[in-house]
């Protein structure tokens, strides 16, 4: 292990031409990506709804309280995630773990908000097939929810992680790009909210 | 070799290779080399596949109607009964050989077998930024592939709506949700073999290996790289959509009221068919410079070794690399000037598409130029780079009236256009690939193939090639229109039919003529005459190390001098300085 490499800033500089880190520069580049494929799904939002015979207000048919809340959790989730990066810096384990767990905690508490709301559409037999509204309304808001539950899934890995590699030099690094990942699925429901249920 | 062995891998990722279980030193391997080359002999299987498909079709267009001899009873009843192919049959091998050809076969070869390979190599990088996600890329176009394989024999066979899958014919048809299921695999490996490139490229360079210095192959794979990384994602955006309506009764691509087969289609309507055709063609244009640009890349680096002068023009030819990269993404929709779309918005990419020719030709010029005064060696990599230019050249100036809106009007969706794009890729691309894997066969196996089949495989290959393809350009002006079951079902085809047969048995020779090459490949891995570790008398940095490296690549970390291709250097004995050669010493 090149331990003498240790930075707090889980930097390797054996390894980084441009000076940035590696996994630095991989997030942004797959964060990139990310935003082409949300990029294409509202490109596609904006040609159905505007060729649409009849587009429903958002407001009329879907729960903007329940929605607003959902925001609401996320945006907090996205500061305990930062909260959880400035711990690693601290190098308070305790304190990581807290926000870790946390930010974990409303993603899932987001989910089940989602699913309360899928729940009563289903209930009212609105379907993805129903009409290109709900078409969009499920294929966009399922799309963002897998995102959710990937989030879930490598905040969770390193929550577990942080007991063996605390101590490890790409350790802080790791978590700033969990973060950055995170900060850009709550960044797409900041458009879709709108989008969707308000517009 | 303790400092070497801590310098040759991330930490978590360093091992030694020699302790590994067999498992993980050849099928799991997180080793570029080892990945770079089990991309290669997947690519080179899922060629020969889709090759087999078509000459099934060629059959058909040259004979129609009649059986096809030898293998035809081997065929399945279902599809073709008594040895003729049925339509249904003969649509999914077009769409397979379309799919299987581009994603499965030329992409895999020139960015994740050569890239792979190479990459880390030129830039006298230990390996890949992230070795694991390179491991996974090859580990998700595996079962991509093997999908599309294995949709011929599910229910429904493989898919039939052209490798272009333009709804509402692609919701209607069956097959197609295995495709897409497959393409899904294909985009995620592509993306993660993209992320890990761009990061190889810009941050794992030795030490005094500066931008420009980057040998042009290098250079092709990063601009292809950003190629892929921001092209996928809306064709991923958009299946996502398409198997929403296969898969959950969406109608994304289903227009208000429409009827098959006489009756109403049971969907709530209200989508748009032609949002897929600007989201695939906004992927499959720049796609076409993912297939050209590494070929353009292998193509430098034969040219430059083999001139034994430094290229033409190197930074006019990474500057056009640039251009062609940005650019391609504003080109699309010439694919579609007759799929209905404002006069003003076909004028704007007409004009897009006259631009972004410009810089292919810069490249082909540097490349030509960089012949001029050159002692040339025409060694077997050679004439395939040298054949690749005049190929090429014809590839890409058929397109042309393809992206004017008057003349595509009437050459749209004919043999010309089929005649243009193989001219482009078969003739450009896979030409540059076959003469890639000459020149670097050295380095995979420390051997060098027959020079004598080389030959023979060179000069049957590219008449053949030429003998399927030219005649198309002629059928095409002539009005024969593709994807045409039977090609004599239109009186004015059978004018011309007697070409559909020069390309037919062009078709089974060129077959016939990779066989030496697939014998001289695989004997000279194992039998033919030891190389020397730098066969060629190369600049460029994987030559710096053993043939073929071991693990880790390099001795220790090579330090980079100067630009890439210093051939005849003034005052020197030698007629090549390496990379990686200290200022003062002389060969």
């Amino acid at each position: 292990m090149n331990t003498h490499a240790t930075t707090i800033s889980g930097h390797n500089p054996e390894f980084a031409t441009t000076g940035i880190p590696n996994g630095k520069l991989g997030i942004w580049l797959f964060l990139s990506s990310e935003v082409m494929l949300f990029a294409t799904l509202f490109t596609s939002y904006i040609v159905f709804r505007t060729s649409a015979a009849a587009w429903p207000r958002g407001w009329d048919v879907l729960n903007v309280p329940l929605a607003l809340v959902n925001t609401l959790v996320l945006i907090s989730s996205s500061v305990t995630i930062v909260m959880a990066y400035a711990k690693t810096l601290e190098r308070d384990q305790k304190g990581f773990r807290l926000f870790m767990g946390l930010t974990i905690a409303l993603a899932f508490v987001f989910l089940g908000i989602k699913t309360f709301e899928y729940r009563s559409k289903f209930e009212h037999h609105h379907y993805p097939s129903s009409s290109i509204f709900y078409a969009v309304y499920f294929t966009t808001t399922g799309l963002h929810a897998l995102h959710v539950i990937v989030g879930i899934i490598w905040n969770s890995w390193l929550w577990h992680a942080a007991a063996k590699e605390w101590d490890e030099w790409w350790f802080p690094g790791r978590i700033e790009y969990a973060g950055l990942y995170w900060h850009f699925v709550d960044i797409v429901w900041i458009f879709l909210f709108p989008a969707l249920y308000l517009l | 070799m303790p400092e070497t062995a801590a310098l040759s891998h991330h930490g978590q990722d360093r091992h030694d290779a020699h302790k590994l279980p067999w498992v993980n030193k050849y099928v799991f391997s997180i080793d570029h080399k080892v990945i770079g080359l089990q991309y290669l002999f997947t690519s080179m299987f899922f060629l020969l596949f889709g090759f087999m498909l078509i000459m099934l079709i060629r059959w058909q267009l040259a004979f129609p109607g009649k059986p096809i001899p030898l293998i035809g009873g081997l065929l399945s009843q279902a599809l073709a009964p008594g040895g003729i192919i049925t339509p249904e049959f003969y649509n999914a091998l077009g769409a397979m050989h379309g799919t299987i050809m581009v994603f499965l076969g030329i992409v895999p070869m020139g960015v994740g077998a050569f890239g792979n390979y190479i990459l880390p190599l030129q830039i006298g990088a230990p390996d890949m930024a992230f070795p694991r996600l390179n491991m996974m890329s090859y580990w998700l176009y595996v079962p991509g592939g093997l999908l599309m394989l294995a949709s011929f024999f599910l229910p429904g066979g493989a898919a039939q709506s052209g490798w272009t899958s333009y709804p509402p014919l692609s919701i209607i048809n069956p097959g197609q949700t295995v495709w897409l299921v497959g393409m899904l695999f294909l985009i995620f490996s592509s993306l993660f073999g993209a992320i890990n490139f761009l990061v190889t490229g810009l941050n794992m360079r030795a030490p005094g290996m500066s931008l420009w210095r980057l040998p042009v192959f290098v250079w092709a794979q990063l601009v292809t790289s950003v190629l892929l990384l921001l092209a996928f994602p809306p064709l991923q955006a958009a299946a996502i959509l398409q198997f929403m309506d296969r898969v959950a009764g969406t109608s994304f691509y289903i227009p208000e009221g429409l009827i098959v087969g006489g009756q109403a289609l049971a969907a709530s309507g209200g989508g748009q068919p032609i949002l897929w055709q600007h989201l695939f063609w906004f992927l499959a244009h720049p796609e076409v410079y993912v297939l050209i640009l590494p070929a353009m890349g292998i193509v430098a680096e034969i040219i430059a070794n083999n001139t034994r002068k430094p290229l033409y023009g190197y930074k006019e030819i990474v500057y056009s690399m640039f251009f062609i990269g940005g650019m391609s993404f504003v080109v699309w929709a010439h694919h579609m000037f007759i799929s209905g779309m404002s006069p003003a918005l076909g004028n704007f990419f007409l004009v897009t598409t006259m631009i972004i020719s410009v810089p292919s030709v810069a490249v082909l010029t540097c490349l030509v130029f960089s012949l001029k005064g050159g002692s040339i060696r025409f060694t077997t990599p050679m004439l395939f780079a040298l054949a690749f230019l005049p190929l090429f050249g014809i590839g890409g100036l058929t397109g042309l009236p393809l992206g004017l809106t008057v003349t595509d009007i009437y050459l749209h969706d004919t043999y010309y256009v089929i005649g243009h794009f193989h001219y482009v890729v078969v003739t450009g691309t896979i030409i540059a690939l076959m003469g890639g894997v000459y020149h670097w066969f050295p380095k995979w196996f420390g051997r060098k193939m027959n020079d004598a089949w080389g030959r023979v495989h060179f000069w049957t290959t590219a008449i053949f090639m030429n003998g399927i393809f030219f005649p198309m350009f002629i059928q095409g002006l002539a009005g024969a229109q593709r994807r045409l079951y039977d090609p004599t079902a239109q009186a004015h085809n059978i004018v011309t039919q007697p070409l559909n047969i020069v390309s037919s048995v062009s078709a089974w020779l060129l077959f016939l003529a990779q066989i030496p090459f697939l014998v001289n490949f695989f004997h000279s891995i194992f039998k033919c005459e030891k190389s020397e570790e730098n066969p060629w008398r190369a600049t460029t940095l994987e030559w710096a190390c053993p043939s073929p490296p071991p693990h880790g690549n390099f001795d220790k970390t090579p330090h980079v001098y100067r630009e890439p291709y210093d051939y005849s250097p003034e005052g020197y004995l030698s007629d090549w300085r390496p990379q990686h050669q200290e200022a003062g010493a002389r060969p």
